[in-house]
């Protein structure tokens, strides 16, 4: 796989508005649902080296794209989606579209039914493009685990990366961070104007971080998990990217909702149908947990958090240090929660319903043995092993019962830290930028799942709503992001920090290395961060 | 594509050996000479035990068997069976039966999907997304199935927990596709509860007595598939059919002592179950499945080593089953072996139950609390329902305690308090599918005493369905039909014993109405003082011997003549009228 010299071209200037944007213009006729989808397509394939997809719908996205033409065409559009191109992370059920989770175990599966927020968006009119790629079954922090190889940061084949590099765009690349690394790819590249991620402990938060988009868990229950093929569904929620808070508001409002298909789901708070113009930073309270301030934090990514300490507080917010004094106990807790449950899910992956069987069949557990053994890929195998001893009758107290327990407190903790009257968390949503491909493989997923979920997984436990937003750019060139922690269902108010934040930041718009039209690139960003800020 | 699409009417096939069909058959040498051909109830079993030791006598000595004997029947119903001699100091052994019941909810779907719950529908042509465990769907728990398991637990004195939890129990097994079953291992929905039962004892059977076992909990889960060993080709094949469907679990406390009591204690459950329409519990069809829990011990001492017989599909074999177990164990250990932990098979053809191979030795179902599930609340009353919430929508325990049905023994002591007649006919009456309405309508449209209806019911109608099995439902005869009948007896427009043969006419022509059978076959009584006269006359004069010993003081003979009498008016003849005539005649 080579990176060509011109990746990302000008002529992809409507891809990179924002969903506001580009409806408006869908509307307004200055460009045709089919035009818009053609884009994207043609963009994924252009920048195919960042191996963001695993299977592109080229022809059912077209056909939708016409749907959605004919209805804007007659004055009747769906609502703010409609002929809007997305994609969705490879481990929710499309119908009649294959749905990997990148495993050997699920390769050539078709679901018969779409996941509810696919159906969603669908029914919106969105034009699905593709199916992204990531770890396999979500079980990684890099996107570097999953049987179609690894996914590339788009932000390493932008000019300012590769005039650092002395290396060959082939060897020298960062990570996309994980699990969601080919929808984090897909929206920073602009092949998408939204993507579907899943988060477990991090995995929709970590790649739109490293990869600088917006990327927003939801409260647990918010979303409905019908269709989400689980990693552990008591932490499982749909994830929403997309490249500016407004667009996830927009999303966030379409997908939320109870769902009888998902017991788990809550009714979602009423929510106003965008985000507010005008709001008061002066009457929100930050939070900064002391215990943030983890071993192996980059001092870019300090600098970012102190720096954007420091707006809210300049613009007259309350900005106060809080303690979470059981959050360094998490990652633990939630790696035997999570091989817990991986061990239980994965149980029916057994080659006999459906996905990939071995040809062994001297006895029934022979073939179980062989087709999981085949199936899944060390990282799965190994989860399973863990939990199942974590489950064992003599070990369950040790393990699974004290995982429980300290979750509790986890969660008690940040229940203190609001009813002190926080309204909103501020925290690094990562260590640092991306790593680089050839460093990040030396530890296993076992050690950068702990390492890169320490700042995002403490929320999957407590089951509330969390939002990065990109900031700046590192030395390297590569984005830096900051995660918003908000309560239980109060998600609109979170984005609506979120959303006073991004303006005040202007983090900029990627710029590829080979684009020629400079000038024109420039006015786009300009034209955006006006857009925002307005 | 490659998806493995599964498709209505085919199996999922799995070419492999199965473990079940590698079982060994171990037969125990003093197992294999008897308890073979069929028998039910527990005197019946006694019979077949004296012939074993008497076969057996050359072989073994004959203490031992009588010991054996001696310790089956204190097994049994005390009050009947003790034995009188005592030949050693220590306690007798006694079985110690524990049951554990699986009862298919009846509902239209499944208990956690939409599908439909029919028997013997094509192969996997109930199957939904969930129950083929694509992955992505989760459970939605069908709030029919919780409304009967509350019902049932208040039929049976439960405690109804306002808060349950489910949770996952991980086997792999090919019919048991996500790989766990998710059941209520920790908080069950309903617990603490009771059956009350009764048996009969004595000599004739009459005598009833009524015993209560507890009820440790009842709780929701769900059903497996059905695998098909198919040996030549060496495949298994799988129906998902039943996989889902909604199932109670009825734990028993192991209080019963033989196989009687246990078949008398689920005998009661069917009823129980059938009258809240909650379970159609048709053993043979599967809808109940019992498996017992059966040791032996000293009174006093711990309980024994347990074994637990499965694959019994009667209330009739469960009884033999545990029965034969109990025999087995006090013989094990009699002859200083050791019971062995483990899950045995009951071999209806052989009345034996024989060891099944272990899955793979211990199982270690590494429970864990289903995620996808939220806690299952329900309410008191709809007063406690919370705000917010429809109560429409939830479970309301006082909504449903109003919809319990009369239960089996409530209606059986209403039956003997309103009618008189014998707790036992009470039973019958129950137990038997739309006897009691029979019964009760007959009564209704008959001047004749309740005591008289219920031979009619018992003895003629019971006594021709059973010998054609035929169903209550499947009668000829109709109540009012029965009703008339009666009536014209009781109104002395034909005899008693002419009632009878009307009976059975009936039977053969449903289409006829009593009055045209009486008619057709002259079956009227005759009432008629002369015409009587003259066919008593004929008979006494035609019977001088018998008339001469009336009169020298024998009067017994006279029910000779009275019977030629009847036998020459086809018992058309009311014999307190016509014994009148006779004495007049020959005095």
């Amino acid at each position: 796989m080579s990176a060509p010299s011109a990746a990302f071209r000008p002529a992809a200037a409507m891809l990179s508005l924002s969903i506001r944007e580009v409806s408006q213009a869908l509307r307004d006729g200055r460009v045709s649902a089919t035009e818009l989808c053609r884009k994207c397509i043609d963009q994924i394939q252009r920048t195919h080296y960042l191996n963001a997809f695993i299977t592109i719908t080229g022809e059912t996205a077209m056909e939708q794209a016409q749907r959605a033409d004919n209805r804007i065409r007659t004055g009747k559009p769906l609502g703010p989606l409609d002929g809007i191109p997305f994609s969705v992370k490879d481990n929710f059920c499309t119908e009649n579209i294959k749905t990997t989770c990148a495993s050997k175990m699920l390769k050539g599966y078709v679901p018969p039914f779409s996941a509810t927020v696919v159906q969603k968006l669908l029914d919106q009119g969105a034009v699905l493009v593709g199916k992204t790629n990531l770890d396999e079954f979500a079980m990684g922090a890099g996107s570097t685990d999953g049987v179609f190889g690894p996914i590339r940061n788009p932000w390493s084949y932008t000019t300012l990366y590769r005039e650092q590099s002395t290396e060959d765009p082939d060897s020298d690349w960062a990570i996309s961070g994980g699990s969601s690394g080919g929808s984090a790819a897909a929206v920073a590249a602009l092949s998408s104007f939204l993507a579907l991620g899943s988060d477990t402990g991090g995995s929709t938060r970590n790649p739109g971080s490293l990869c600088g988009v917006v990327a927003l868990k939801p409260t647990y229950g918010l979303l409905s998990r019908h269709g989400l093929i689980p990693l552990v569904n008591s932490m499982d929620v749909p994830g929403i990217m997309t490249r500016s808070v407004h667009d996830a508001a927009t999303v966030l409002r379409i997908l939320q909702g109870r769902d009888e298909r998902d017991s788990t789901t809550v009714q979602a708070p009423s929510t106003p149908p965008s985000l507010p113009e005008h709001f008061d930073i002066r009457d929100i309270c930050v939070g900064i947990p002391k215990e943030y301030h983890a071993p192996g934090l980059s001092t870019d990514t300090l600098a970012q958090w102190s720096r954007v300490a420091a707006m809210f507080e300049q613009a007259g917010a309350r900005v106060q240090e809080v303690s979470l004094p059981h959050t360094q106990h998490s990652i633990v807790c939630y790696h035997v929660l999570c091989c817990c449950e991986v061990a239980s899910n994965m149980a029916r992956f057994d080659g006999l319903e459906y996905g990939h069987r071995s040809t062994i069949d001297s006895s029934t557990d022979a073939m179980y043995a062989t087709t999981r053994h085949e199936g899944f890929n060390n990282v799965v195998r190994r989860r399973i092993l863990s939990g199942n001893y974590f489950l064992l009758k003599s070990n369950y107290e040790r393990y699974f019962v004290k995982a429980q327990q300290m979750r509790r407190l986890i969660t008690e903790d940040l229940k203190n830290v609001f009813r002190s009257g926080i309204d909103v968390l501020l925290t690094p949503t990562t260590l640092s930028d991306a790593a680089r491909y050839t460093d990040f493989i030396q530890e296993d997923n076992r050690t950068r799942s702990a390492q890169e979920d320490v700042f995002t997984q403490p929320v999957n436990m407590a089951g509330l709503p969390a939002v990065t937003v990109p900031t700046a750019l590192s030395r390297r060139g590569l984005p830096i992001s900051l995660q918003l922690i908000g309560q239980t269902l109060q998600d609109w108010k979170l984005l609506t920090v979120a959303h006073w934040m991004e303006q005040q930041v202007n983090f900029p718009m990627i710029h590829l290395h080979g684009d020629s039209d400079e000038r024109k690139l420039d006015r786009l960003v300009r034209e955006r961060t006006h857009t925002i800020g307005s | 594509m490659g998806v493995e699409v599964y498709s209505s009417l085919s199996y999922f096939t799995l070419a492999s050996s199965c473990r079940l069909c590698k079982t060994t058959f171990t037969i125990c040498p003093h197992t294999n000479t008897s308890m073979a051909t069929s028998s039910s109830g527990y005197s019946r079993m006694f019979c077949k035990l004296r012939k074993y030791a008497n076969k057996s006598q050359s072989l073994y000595h004959i203490d031992s068997f009588n010991l054996v004997i001696r310790r089956i029947w204190t097994s049994g119903s005390k009050t009947q069976l003790q034995p009188k001699v005592h030949t050693k100091s220590l306690p007798q052994m006694v079985g110690v039966v524990g049951l554990e019941v699986h009862a298919q909810i009846q509902s239209t779907s499944k208990l956690f999907s939409g599908s439909h719950v029919r028997f013997l529908a094509p192969p996997n042509s109930l199957v939904s997304h969930f129950d083929a465990s694509l992955p992505g769907t989760l459970p939605v728990l069908n709030r029919r199935c919780v409304e009967a398991a509350v019902l049932t637990g208040l039929a049976l004195n439960c405690t109804i927990n306002r808060k349950s939890l489910f949770d996952r129990k991980h086997y792999f097994y090919a019919d048991m596709p996500a790989g766990y079953q998710i059941t209520q291992q920790r908080v069950p929905i309903a617990v603490n509860g009771m059956l009350v039962y009764s048996h009969f004892e004595g000599r004739r059977r009459n005598q009833v007595v009524t015993k209560s076992v507890k009820i440790k909990q009842i709780q929701l889960e769900q059903d497996s598939g059905k695998s098909l060993h198919d040996d030549e080709q060496s495949q298994t094949l799988i129906d998902l059919n039943r996989a889902g469907v909604g199932l109670m679990e009825l734990v028993m406390e192991p209080e019963m002592c033989c196989g009687e009591e246990a078949a008398a204690a689920v005998r009661e459950l069917q009823l129980i179950l059938q009258a809240l329409g909650t379970c159609q519990a048709n053993m043979a069809e599967g809808q109940l499945r019992v498996d017992a829990n059966v040791s032996v011990h000293r009174p006093g001492e711990p309980l024994g080593v347990r074994t637990e017989v499965k694959n019994i599909n009667s209330v009739r074999h469960l009884a033999k089953a545990i029965d034969y177990e109990i025999q087995r164990q006090m013989e094990v250990l009699q002859s200083a072996g050791k019971v062995l932990n483990e899950t045995r098979a009951f071999d209806s053809k052989s009345g034996n139950t024989i060891p099944m191979r272990d899955k793979e030795g211990l199982q270690d179902y590494r429970f864990m609390p289903e995620p996808n599930l939220p806690p299952l609340f329900v309410y008191k009353s709809e007063a406690s329902v919370p705000a917010g919430v429809d109560p429409a929508q939830v479970v309301v325990i006082d909504r449903l305690s109003a919809q319990l049905p009369e239960l089996p023994s409530v209606k059986r002591t209403r039956l003997v308090e309103t009618y008189g007649i014998l707790q036992e006919h009470s039973f019958t009456l129950v137990n038997e599918d739309g006897l009691m309405d029979y019964f009760e309508n007959v009564v209704q449209t008959t001047k004749a005493e309740p005591r008289k209806v219920i031979g009619w019911v018992i003895k003629e109608l019971m006594g021709n369905l059973n010998s054609q099995n035929l169903k209550v439902s499947q009668s000829p005869i109709s109540p009012c039909a029965l009703a008339e009948l009666i009536n014209l007896a009781e109104s002395g427009h034909i005899s008693s014993s002419t009632a009878k043969q009307v009976f059975q006419e009936m039977w053969k022509a449903p289409e006829k109405t009593v009055g045209q059978i009486v008619k057709e076959q002259d079956l009227w009584m005759i009432n008629d003082k002369e015409e009587l006269q003259k066919i008593c006359r004929r008979i006494v004069d035609s019977h001088p011997e018998e008339v001469q010993i009336i009169r020298r003081g024998n009067k017994k003979v006279l029910n000779k003549l009275m019977g030629e009498v009847q036998r020459e008016t086809k018992g058309r003849t009311d014999p307190v009228q016509v014994r009148a005539i006779l004495e007049k005649m020959v005095s």
